[in-house]
């Protein structure tokens, strides 16, 4: 079947009516926490999976979405949905300030991937020493629970929030398989040169990429901050929402529609597991993600999306980025 | 069509295209040629603005291009090929040429269709579901092809499409560059292979040591001492009409 087939199923059987199915307040926070991490992986697969641009900060769009969202509301009094639009921008403004210095200067590889972690770093310190963000204190938004506030006394409140949003950049991956843009951005994961010769304008490519990639991270920041109604410099732009962000879809499979979405389940369930195995010492699940990340490699270099057809014995053509 | 006047490239103190001048003449078949390191894929570089010149004019369709991005002029309609290949490699066939397609097409699905088009027309149909990395070095030859036919060109400059190719696969690309004449493109082609060079060009440019020694139809060129030295080396020229005077005699 089509993926938009099997999603659109997914969606209406099981994802919409979720709240109404599972009342368990751990189950609705693994739900949002795994579209969480969907989107924030469907971000990276955009720019880092069609795009062939291994980002190693997603964070620095991240954390500018979700500081620009906290900062909004509570020092200027923006309205909080205003502030995820917002903060879409923001991430999006993030992204082409990286993107426009990077690919300007030709920088690819694992040299684009120092240069967005550089930036994240950048972005830490910057955060880390100017008023507004609270520096290391952290901010925090005040607890004022309506759903005109962008908060929910209920968990299925955030759940429906992050179901559109992770449907949204879902849709998106989709359109990119199918679309012009798509097709360009490929070509010039594939060959810039090649891509150049046949009229593409590659960097104007990459930087629409990287444009929307922000974007993506912007929202996921924006939701991030109201979830969790806290942020510091360390988690808004720290290594660790640039390592899920890449992780999900190099476990899921890279440059797949479905894959940052089956990474995200595999990431968050094995994050389940690893509390009941290590009974929550801190940084032991980041030891099993790196198993996983390791196996997946190994034997799995497309990603967990690619275990069907390595069983019937075939191999999945295009769309797949080299590992 | 294309109009080069005296451009020169240099790469340190290596002057790899000395005031080349040549044209190419809307609905023929140009060849530009000559012996290894010669100049050719450096100048097809510069004509297709991957390389910027040092010194000299490139005027394609009346508009000097020198210094206009390969993107823009792939959509004005000068497209080339690479001597070494360099196809999408995680893509099918259907996909590569499709990526070229693309360029006129707004639409995923009329690329992709028209993708089926043009590989039929160069004979790939039967190849079209396959991925790159199946194909053989004619296949890849012939999609290098495809690629920039797809993009709807009024120039195409190919860069030695038949190198490495066997006799057998020379034999079938003669009629499909042919064919893209007939249809109107205008092409410039850079070559080692004399038997494609001799049936197929109306004019042949000879570049040697990054300078046009000689210029002519293909039989003239053939003749021409200077081209015949460039080749084999200084005296060949003389040496081969005395041999040959010598056969004579003795029949």
């Amino acid at each position: 079947m089509k993926t938009p087939g099997i999603l659109a199923i997914a969606l209406v059987v099981v994802l919409i009516p979720l709240p109404l199915l599972v009342h368990s307040d751990f189950w609705l926070h693994f739900a949002i926490m795994t579209l969480y991490f969907g989107l924030l992986g469907q971000s990276w697969n955009l720019l880092g999976g069609y795009g062939g641009q291994r980002s190693f900060g997603h964070a620095a769009f991240f954390g500018t979405g979700a500081y620009a969202a906290a900062v909004l509301q509570v020092d200027l009094g923006v309205n909080p949905w205003a502030c995820l639009l917002v903060a879409g921008l923001f991430g999006a403004a993030a992204g082409a300030l990286v993107g426009a210095l990077s690919f300007r200067y030709g920088l690819r590889g694992s040299y684009f991937a120092l240069v967005t972690l550089a930036f994240a770093e950048v972005f830490r310190i910057v955060a880390d020493s100017v008023p507004f963000t609270g520096a290391g204190v952290g901010f925090q938004i005040p607890l004022r629970q309506t759903a005109a506030n962008f908060q929910f006394h209920e968990k299925a409140g955030f759940y429906a929030v992050i179901l559109v949003l992770t449907a949204l950049a879902t849709a998106l991956a989709w359109w990119i398989e199918n679309s012009r843009f798509g097709a360009e951005l490929v070509a010039v994961r594939e060959n810039e040169d090649a891509a150049r010769a046949l009229g593409i304008d590659v960097n104007r490519t990459k930087l629409w990429a990287i444009v929307l990639s922000g974007g993506l991270s912007g929202f996921a920041g924006s939701f991030y901050a109201q979830y969790f109604l806290y942020l510091d410099p360390r988690i808004a732009y720290g290594v660790e929402v640039s390592v899920t962000a890449l992780l999900v879809p190099l476990i899921g499979g890279v440059g797949t529609v479905l894959g940052p979405l089956v990474g995200a389940v595999a990431l968050r369930a094995l994050n389940e597991v690893s509390g009941v195995i290590t009974g929550d010492a801190p940084g032991l699940n980041l030891v099993l993600y790196g198993a996983l990340l390791i196996g997946i490699l190994a034997f799995l270099p497309d990603g967990l999306v690619s275990l069907g057809a390595r069983l019937r014995g075939t191999r999945p053509l295009g769309k797949l980025g080299h590992a | 069509m294309l109009e080069v006047t005296e451009v020169t490239k240099r790469f340190g103190g290596l002057t790899a295209v000395a005031e080349a001048s040549l044209q190419a003449r809307e609905g023929e078949i140009t060849a530009l040629i000559g012996p290894n390191g010669a100049g050719k894929t450096t100048l097809f570089g510069i004509i297709a603005g991957f390389i910027p010149a040092d010194r000299g004019s490139v005027r394609f369709r009346g508009d000097e291009i020198l210094g206009v991005a390969p993107h823009m002029l792939a959509r004005r309609g000068l497209v080339r090929t690479f001597q070494i290949v360099q196809p999408f490699a995680g893509l099918s066939v259907r996909e590569n040429i499709a990526v070229g397609c693309q360029l006129r097409k707004a639409s995923r699905s009329a690329a992709l269709r028209h993708a089926a088009e043009i590989a039929r027309r160069v004979g790939m149909s039967e190849l079209i579901d396959r991925p790159v990395g199946a194909l053989t070095i004619a296949g890849r030859k012939r999609l290098e092809l495809a690629r920039a036919l797809a993009t709807g060109p009024r120039l195409l400059l190919l860069d030695e499409v038949m190198a490495g190719l066997n006799p057998a696969e020379i034999a079938e690309m003669l009629p499909l560059i042919r064919s893209i004449r007939e249809s109107g493109v205008t092409l410039l082609m850079t070559e080692h292979v004399m038997q494609a060079v001799m049936s197929l060009a109306e004019r042949v440019y000879v570049l040697n040591d990054g300078r046009v020694i000689a210029e002519g139809r293909p039989a003239e060129i053939v003749a021409d001492a200077r081209v015949v030295e460039a080749y084999l080396g200084h005296g060949a020229a003389e040496r081969l009409s005395r041999h040959h005077g010598g056969r004579g005699a003795h029949a």
